[in-house]
């Protein structure tokens, strides 16, 4: 087809204001990018955009992050956290998705409702809070995974998933003798593996990413995720920076400051970054609107 | 009565109760014996929302408490409405409320619209291997941990960050912008849309994929332009997928997440930034008073509640459309 002339027109604008937006949304990680890799002592004195690294070319700062005792323990916890709580969390929500996909059950209607209120209304933090305390869970590893493993969202979008695979595939399976049990995880998963692969990233990063449960309910250090020695860093007192990276003997060397903060947030984001692009055409699958009706 | 609210078996009315209950209690008997394996694939997950949802909203009832840690749950006295006379009697409710609403109004009104043109936009663009570096890069930052945007707007806005070097640039003074409060609505909203935009627009992007390409070959045969088409075609294509989650959002416009909230404000900014959430866990958790903050959040509950009922109802009347 033809494009008139107002119509090409647009369309070098649109392309240029798209350029235009990925500059935005890309700038703040680049300038971290390159800070993290920048001369410690020129980062406190040069301003400005930053579109190269200034200065020489140093990994001091990425040496630092990782000689460090506390960002190693943080590792440890966040890498424990996301791998039970992710996989905790989709044996049971592909179990549950299954069975409210089905359409025989007759409690299934009443469980979804059960379920889907509690997107609509919530008790608080105080009592979740109280609660978890009143559990024995406060300073414990489970405070972190127990509450949060199921997602309502990810949960529906599981459902929708596997309410679209054929029911004949099931009914030949149950014919061959094979429990239900054994059909989620050897029919449905692998027809719906698109979205199982999605649910689990969702699960995965939003475990890698969390803090306030953590900031909350563990006071022993040895216990924090990585996002809370990350928050130290950034957004606490240099100080506290100061101390925490005493052991690798930068506390006589505030100047350090700056350059630890953005090799940390590097070393900490940049794992999450490196996943998502893989699944990224999937995603549309994992949002699908019909699925919070009814 | 469960049988009565039950829509399939209004013919069973004219039976008595007790044929009603007998065959009822048989459906129920069949339909175990045929599923119990499925009920027991489901039961972890309806206890945890037992245990971890359900748990809190009886929990909440500590908002009619004189609530402390050692008499607990069970032994605290009950006190009425006072937690709720004292939030609304101190100088704090107009604040938080208004905050709350002013930010997600902001936010609603930007945070909700541009995904949509930048679904639209995109939609437009031919070249398909960028399009895919576009989606890519502005899904990113969905995927950044709040602590780190926190942190990186912090460095950004201090004062000898990159935005007081815009300011200099333009002839003003460098200051640090989040200790000025009649900035921090702004950021606030600035920032989840550069977090947001990217990530909410795959909704839409999705329905104006499923939108019907006959109708955009008729319209050109009708001679409508780009601009026209875009008006009758794509617009009525994703408008219910637009209501729907336009429900959602007003739904929960008391909602407002406080993990960024409390990352930022100061207390300098709590005049613009203290929202009903951040408030109630600094009061709760910080202050450790239980019942007031519990009354504070369970106030924000209902508001919240009643908001979707609300703004549903409104739109099953107007658009057909509904979440249930």
């Amino acid at each position: 087809m033809r494009q008139t002339s107002g119509e090409k027109v647009f369309s070098v604008f649109n392309y240029f204001l798209m350029f235009i937006l990925c500059v935005v949304m890309l700038y703040p990680i680049w300038h971290v990018a390159m800070s993290s890799v920048s001369d410690p002592v020129r980062l406190f004195t040069e301003r400005g955009i930053r579109l190269l690294p200034i200065g020489d070319l140093t990994l001091k700062g990425y040496e630092l992050v990782f000689q460090n005792p506390n960002v190693a323990i943080g590792f440890m916890n966040t890498a424990f956290y996301v791998g039970v709580r992710t996989i905790l969390s989709m044996v049971i929500t592909v179990m549950a998705a299954y069975v409210l996909s089905r359409k025989g059950p007759y409690w299934n209607g009443a469980i979804s409702k059960f379920i889907i209120f509690t997107m609509y209304f919530q008790g608080g933090i105080i009592p979740f809070f109280l609660m978890v305390r009143a559990m024995g869970l406060m300073n414990n590893r489970w405070a972190i995974i127990l509450p949060v493993l199921v997602s309502t969202w990810n949960l529906i979008i599981m459902r929708t998933a596997f309410a679209g695979i054929p029911e004949s595939l099931i009914e030949s399976a149950k014919i061959d003798g094979a429990s239900d049990f054994r059909i989620v995880w050897t029919i449905v998963v692998p027809v719906a593996q698109a979205t199982v692969a999605v649910i689990a990233l969702f699960y995965a990063v939003t475990m890698w990413n969390t803090w306030f449960n953590p900031a909350i309910f563990l006071t022993d250090r040895a216990l924090w995720p990585i996002q809370l020695i990350l928050r130290e860093i950034l957004l606490e007192h240099a100080a506290v920076t100061a101390a925490q990276f005493g052991a690798a003997g930068v506390t006589e060397q505030p100047m350090f400051h700056l350059l630890l903060q953005y090799s940390t947030i590097m070393v900490v984001t940049v794992p999450i970054l490196l996943i998502y692009p893989f699944l990224q055409k999937y995603f549309i699958s994992g949002v699908m609107i019909g699925s919070i009706k009814g | 009565m469960v049988l009565l609210n039950n829509k399939s078996n209004k013919y069973q009315l004219q039976a008595t109760s007790a044929q009603l209950s007998e065959s009822w209690f048989k459906k129920i008997s069949i339909d175990w014996k045929k599923y119990w394996p499925l009920y027991m694939m489901v039961l972890p997950a309806v206890l945890f929302y037992l245990v971890w949802l359900y748990g809190p909203m009886w929990g909440s009832l500590i908002a009619f408490q004189d609530f402390s840690i050692r008499h607990g749950f069970l032994g605290s006295p009950f006190v009425g409405l006072e937690n709720f006379i004292k939030f609304f009697e101190s100088p704090f409710a107009f604040r938080v409320v208004r905050n709350t609403v002013m930010i997600n109004f902001w936010n609603l009104v930007f945070g909700f619209t541009l995904p949509i043109i930048f679904a639209l936009l995109l939609n437009e663009i031919r070249n398909r291997y960028f399009k895919r570096v576009v989606q890519t890069i502005t899904y990113m930052p969905y995927f950044i941990a709040v602590i780190v945007v926190a942190g990186l707007l912090v460095n950004f806005t201090s004062s000898d960050g990159i935005f007081a070097d815009i300011t200099v640039f333009f002839g003003g003074a460098p200051t640090n912008l989040l200790a000025r409060p009649e900035l921090f609505r702004t950021i606030f909203v600035g920032s989840e849309i550069w977090q947001f935009m990217g990530w909410n627009s795959i909704i839409f992007l999705a329905a104006l994929a499923a939108v019907n390409t006959e109708l955009y070959e008729a319209a050109i045969i009708d001679g409508a332009s780009k601009l026209k088409q875009i008006y009758h075609v794509t617009i009525p294509g994703i408008m219910p997928t637009i209501i729907i989650l336009l429900i959602l959002q007003v739904g929960s416009i008391m909602n407002l997440g406080f993990e960024k909230i409390i990352l930022l404000y100061n207390p300098l900014t709590f005049e613009t930034g203290d929202v009903i959430s951040s408030f109630v866990f600094r009061r709760g958790i910080e202050n450790a008073e239980f019942g007031f903050s519990a009354a504070v959040g369970l106030f924000n509950s209902a508001v919240n509640f009643a908001m979707v009922i609300i703004a549903n109802r409104i739109s099953a009347v107007l658009t057909e459309t509904s979440l249930w």
